[in-house]
């Protein structure tokens, strides 16, 4: 008789550490997990009956087809860059602030402030203005939120996040009362900015692209080489070690969430001024939640921030070719964009684990 | 008083949805897992029931594929953070991108199949989804219109929220599900499966945020399909379930609490608020609540203490 | 193989091995367990025992090996595996759910239906007395003292029928009288024909209690060993590989001034419970002042109002004669006053677990340089200094710290507060974790501050240690100073008696 009634068998598959991954062979295997999503994309867009490889093919032409394209898709990018280098101080102190839309949106209102009323300065002083005027909006509403998680530890994830809708329907108000356009014939809208108060365009495209490659650079330098930057990177680790190092951790957060928002606020100034040249209820627009993903998959570096900023502004401007050719809505970024970050998020754990195949042959 | 049981029975039928994203985030943290992906499951509910039911006429089979819709939702998330231990803000944030967008799309990619270039439920589901009339009690005075004058959906809501409450305080499985979420290494060691019980609950969950989905769809849309259908209501009810202190039945109250600042306008005399203001009402009231339960936490009516924490048996 | 073979083994372990990554925590280790002993597993923190006994109790899986239960080969792939087999293990940290009461905790995960809490109440009450454990199964864990928990723990396994009962450094977190009455619990259990398993590396205790010792040293298997035809020295010696003096030297240091003088203080927790009550004492320089008591005595409370971190609610802190409180934790690391905690985790405070040994020098001097920006050269070369100074094993001072072994990243952390020459240092637990070469290691960095004048806080869990190395040692136990002695003219079994509540007068009862 076999004694198969006390020893049950070793599972299939069991979970083991491994050696944690070289920085270079993590990298190729996020690559993987991008080329496996692509194909999981493909087989979706095969589901709703479509040829995928044309479906994508139509995604890099749409984006690169003419100067008018490129300079599309570097339109998209912007506020996805922007917001993203804003986010990225946030959660390098693991902060979850999820309210970069908010944000965003009070910087395009603050800006919007002067674009409306103060049109009649000097256009470089007034593009000065509504910069600063963007950060204060932003940061303000990045303040917030961190001025709850250090006095009384409030989720600033959910916090952050009620703060987006209240942000929206602050718009809204504006957009029905104070700030309605007179003009408009009862159409609910904001006024179009004067000339003056539009941002200009450089090499065709809003000088936003101009500030966000500023941006890279100095949080890059803000984050890699100075003593704030070292207090968050410590901050983020452990609050415990922050204090114990003499840190004043709730003088960071604030600090830091300021900055963070005032960042993003600058996106709303940019979207606003540059883009859609009004105050829209859509000037945000969903960005600020993309960029949480663009974040995460950049690893929190501004470099590569701007790599991934632009990938998926590839992927939304062509969204919108392929909207026209073969009738998929604009949606389909978002289902593209989620399904690439489940297989870099579902990748990273063979970064440092394994799975272990039972041996053949039992146990012996 | 007629206005007050009007109101109290519209604050019903419009916290519903927020009852079963609620109840089923409920059910996520209990397991230890912060899933912020509600909005997307609540999504992904939503516009499987509502195609389901658009193309079958039948509302069950409508409410199975909105708790399918849901809890596919949910096990993508339960692959992720329970077995390959991804970040779980970040897997539910990504959750919740996908789902609305997967809801949108599909829903407009069944709007260019249809002819009329709207998509509205056909006459057979609307008539099972309104309000039941029991013959002798949805008459009776007050009571009846207070207690007798719903959908189904609100008492299917209510049963699992009570279920619910029942399941992890009085079972055996429901002590397992609670040691899991406090202590999950804890649970391990007590010869608990903690990974087969997380992933029941967590799609259970997702299931349930899915049916609270498809209200959303079939009542507060009215039955026409609307891209965003969901509007943020999975968002409110994450933060609900803080103000619930994670009990499903008071999970009931809170919600029938927020459906009322939904539709408060409607009952107040309008006296110059604006519009916008009654929009921003309910997210203003979680954001106050959310620092008010922050400024007197205890030790038992808190989070679960392994929530947002992955477990790997042999990290200790 | 047809009937079950009788033997006299309840467990028998072969040719174990475990790797974790590149490091091998366990190499072909054979174990025996008789039916009715006590087995000591012996060796360093560090040698392997927790893992070998992890694997017997289902956490962990032998990549090679065999465990045998009761003489029939037997593949344990979690812990109601072992429980199945009659194996209950009682960890070094207590896995427990804190907001569930004691009967809650003991039958979570058991198989039976769930019964009237009365009915339990009963059963588990029984089941107490026959073993002579004091249990309250209604009272919620997060409201245990210590022992009571592992009381809960102990129970936990004896009702799911343990006839294997493996406990993990029991003792590491008892005092002298709690260890005792244990170590009689334990005999009983024998007594019964229940087998134990204790991992220790306290020699005495090892002595006091068990059979048989099995020793373990650096994953390897070394020896077995019958209790009574060995001793203390002998058992070293296989512990450690060579011989070696176990004694602790305690320099003899003329003391200098005062420096610090803590005068009626008082201080709460976050959670208004009072953590330091009414609490006096002083420190000279070029002394060790030991600090004994139970976890939880209000040892890091004390630690962390007089490096500024928390607020009294009243009484002073005399540095060289002038009041502290209110001053910043960055005034008061200006002063010269240094604190280095290492918590349960070792990392979760004083050193950032993702950066390397360059960034975590820069801690508490980044801010040293004028200008935005950090200065990397001096930490970069202070961490060079360090690596050879204290043979710190890194493959760079770039590698992040968490991969560095415990002692290592405790070198590191001590090492940064020494080099910035304080007049106060406060160190506790200093030696968690480490084997004994790397604890004597840390010993002498402290003695060699004394002879530099330094005074020196010591906040310390072995009362062995605290007794040859401090001074004096000052005893706290729920938060008030029950006593302050001088180390050469007391006894372990006082200190215990100050570290409980006994000692104290009947007026006061704690709350």
């Amino acid at each position: 008789m076999a004694n198969m009634n006390n020893t049950a068998k070793e599972p299939l598959i069991r979970i083991g550490k491994r050696n944690e991954l070289t920085a270079k062979n993590a990298m190729f295997l996020r690559l993987a997990a991008f080329g496996l999503a692509l194909v999981a994309g493909g087989v979706f867009i095969l589901a709703v009956g479509h040829n995928p490889i044309s479906v994508y093919w139509t995604i890099i032409r749409g984006s690169f087809r003419s100067e008018m394209a490129i300079q599309a898709t570097i339109k998209y990018m912007i506020p996805l860059l922007i917001t993203s280098l804003g986010i990225t101080l946030a959660f390098r102190m693991r902060f979850w602030n999820i309210g970069a839309e908010g944000q965003v949106i009070m910087g395009a209102i603050f800006a919007s402030y002067f674009a409306l009323f103060f049109d009649g300065l000097p256009h470089v002083l007034l593009i000065i203005l509504m910069i600063i005027a963007g950060i204060i909006g932003g940061g303000i509403w990045g303040l917030i939120p961190a001025f709850f998680k250090v006095r009384y530890n409030t989720n600033e994830t959910l916090f952050t996040l009620m703060l987006n809708y209240i942000a929206l329907y602050i718009i809204v108000f504006l957009r029905d009362g104070p700030w309605a356009d007179p003009e408009s014939g009862g159409f609910p809208k904001i006024a179009r900015f004067s000339k003056n108060a539009q941002l200009d365009k450089i090499f065709g495209v809003q000088a936003g692209w101009i500030i966000g490659i500023i941006l890279v650079v100095l949080v890059f330098i803000y984050m890699r080489y100075s003593k704030h930057g070292y207090e968050i990177n410590v901050v983020g680790e452990s609050k415990a070690t922050a204090r114990y190092a003499g840190m004043n951790v709730r003088k960071i957060v604030l600090r830091t969430m300021f900055i963070s928002g005032g960042i993003c606020g600058i996106t709303g100034m940019v979207s606003a001024t540059g883009s859609d040249m009004t105050l829209a209820t859509a000037v945000a627009g969903g960005v600020g939640f993309t960029a949480i993903i663009v974040a995460w998959l950049a690893r929190l570096n501004p470099f590569t921030i701007l790599l991934v900023s632009f990938l998926f502004s590839v992927l939304e401007k062509g969204s919108t070719v392929i909207q026209s050719e073969f009738g998929l809505s604009t949606d389909s970024s978002e289902v593209l964009q989620g399904i690439i970050l489940f297989f870099v998020l579902g990748c990273e754990f063979f970064v440092r684990y394994r799975f272990i195949r039972r041996k053949k042959g039992g146990t012996d | 008083m007629e206005m007050v049981i009007k109101f109290i029975a519209a604050a019903v039928i419009s916290g519903t949805p927020l009852l079963y994203g609620t109840v089923g985030e409920i059910l996520n943290e209990k397991s230890g897992h912060l899933n912020l992906g509600v909005e997307g499951m609540m999504s992904m509910g939503a516009v499987s029931g509502f195609m389901v039911g658009y193309y079958s006429d039948s509302f069950l089979l409508s409410l199975i594929a909105a708790f399918l819709g849901g809890a596919v939702g949910a096990a993508i998330y339960a692959v992720l953070t329970v077995t390959f231990m991804a970040d779980q803000n970040v897997t539910g944030l990504t959750l919740t991108i996908f789902g609305i967008g997967l809801g949108n799309f599909l829903g407009l990619y069944y709007l260019g199949l249809s002819e009329s270039g709207t998509l509205k439920l056909p006459e057979k589901i609307t008539g099972q989804m309104r309000s039941i009339n029991i013959e002798g009690l949805s008459n009776l005075p007050v009571v009846g219109k207070l207690l007798f004058s719903y959908n189904p959906f609100v008492y299917l809501g209510i049963v699992i929220a009570i279920v619910l409450w029942w399941y992890l305080k009085k079972t055996k499985t429901g002590l397992s599900l609670r040691a899991i979420g406090e202590n999950p290494s804890a649970a391990d060691a007590a010869g608990i499966r903690v990974t087969k019980l997380k992933y029941i609950n967590i799609i259970l969950g997702g299931g349930i945020c899915g049916i609270g989905g498809v209200y959303c769809a079939m009542i507060i849309n009215n039955g026409v399909w609307i891209s965003n259908s969901v509007g943020g209501f999975g968002w409110i009810a994450v933060a609900l379930v803080i103000f619930a202190a994670w009990s499903p039945v008071r999970a009931i109250f809170g919600s029938f609490v927020f459906g009322a600042f939904n539709i408060l306008r409607y009952y107040v005399p309008s006296v110059g608020i604006p519009e916008a203001f009654y929009d921003m009402l309910p997210f203003l009231v979680t954001a106050l609540v959310l620092i008010v339960t922050s400024i007197r936490q205890s030790k038992e009516n808190s989070q679960p203490a392994g929530c947002g924490i992955n477990y790997f048996r042999e990290d200790r | 193989m047809a009937e079950t073979k009788s033997t006299n083994y309840a467990i028998e372990c072969r040719g174990i091995t475990k790797s974790f990554g590149s490091v091998k925590a366990n190499d072909n280790i054979n174990l025996t367990l008789e039916k009715g002993e006590i087995l000591a597993l012996l060796g360093e923190n560090g040698s392997g025992k927790t893992t070998l006994m992890n694997m017997i109790s289902g956490i962990y899986h032998p990549d090679q090996g065999t465990i045998l239960v009761n003489g029939e080969e037997a593949v344990i792939n979690s812990p109601t595996d072992a429980m199945n087999f009659g194996i209950g293990m009682i960890h070094q940290h207590f896995k427990l759910v804190e907001v569930f009461n004691a009967m809650d905790n003991i039958v979570l995960g058991t198989k039976e239906k769930r019964r009237k809490p009365k009915v339990l109440k009963q059963e588990i009450v029984e089941l107490s007395r026959k073993f002579g454990l004091e249990i309250n199964p209604e009272q919620k864990v997060y409201n245990m003292s210590v022992s009571e928990k592992q009381t809960v723990e102990i129970m936990k396994a004896l009702y799911r029928g343990a006839n294997v009962l493996i406990l993990d450094e029991p003792t590491a977190v008892l005092t002298p009288q709690e260890t005792e009455k244990l170590f009689e619990i334990l005999r009983k259990m024998r007594d019964q024909g229940r087998s134990i398993i204790i991992i220790t590396h306290k020699l005495n205790e090892v002595m006091a209690v068990s059979d048989r010792v099995v020793i373990l040293r650096k994953g390897e298997y070394i020896d077995t060993v019958k209790t009574s035809e060995t001793s203390v020295t002998e058992l070293t010696e296989l512990m450690v590989g060579r011989p070696i003096s176990l004694e602790i030297e305690r320099l003899e240091v003329d003391r200098g001034d005062k420096l610090l003088e803590v005068v009626d203080l008082t201080v709460y927790r976050e959670d208004g419970t009072k953590a330091i009550d009414d609490v006096r004492f002083d420190i000279f320089r070029g002394e060790i002042l030991g600090v004994a008591g139970i976890a939880g005595s209000g040892q890091k409370e004390l630690c962390e109002t007089i490096a500024g971190l928390m607020r009294p609610k009243k009484g002073a802190i005399l540095y060289e004669k002038e009041n502290i409180i209110g001053k910043s934790p960055k005034e008061i690391i200006d002063l010269g006053i240094h604190m280095s905690f290492v918590p349960e985790d070792r990392l979760g405070m004083g050193l950032v677990a993702s950066m390397g040994m360059t960034d975590n020098m820069l801690l508490k001097s980044y801010n040293k340089n004028k200008g935005i920006f950090v200065d990397k050269k001096p930490a970069k070369k202070l961490a060079q200094d360090l690596i050879g100074k204290l043979e710190i094993r890194t493959p760079g001072t770039e590698t992040p710290v968490r991969h560095l072994s415990g002692g290592n990243v405790q070198k590191v952390l001590l090492g940064r507060e020494i080099e910035s020459s304080p007049n106060l240092l406060i160190t506790a637990y200093p030696v968690r974790g480490l084997d004994i070469n790397s604890s004597y290691v840390i010993y002498d960095l402290l003695n060699e501050q004394k002879k530099k004048n330094v005074a020196i806080i010591f906040i310390g869990e072995d009362l062995d240690v605290l007794l040859e190395l401090s001074d004096r040692i000052m005893v706290l136990c729920h938060g008030e100073v029950t006593g302050i002695v001088a180390a050469a003219e007391t006894t372990k079994e006082e200190i215990g008696l100050m570290m409980t509540d006994s000692v104290r007068g009947e007026a006061e009862a704690h709350g």
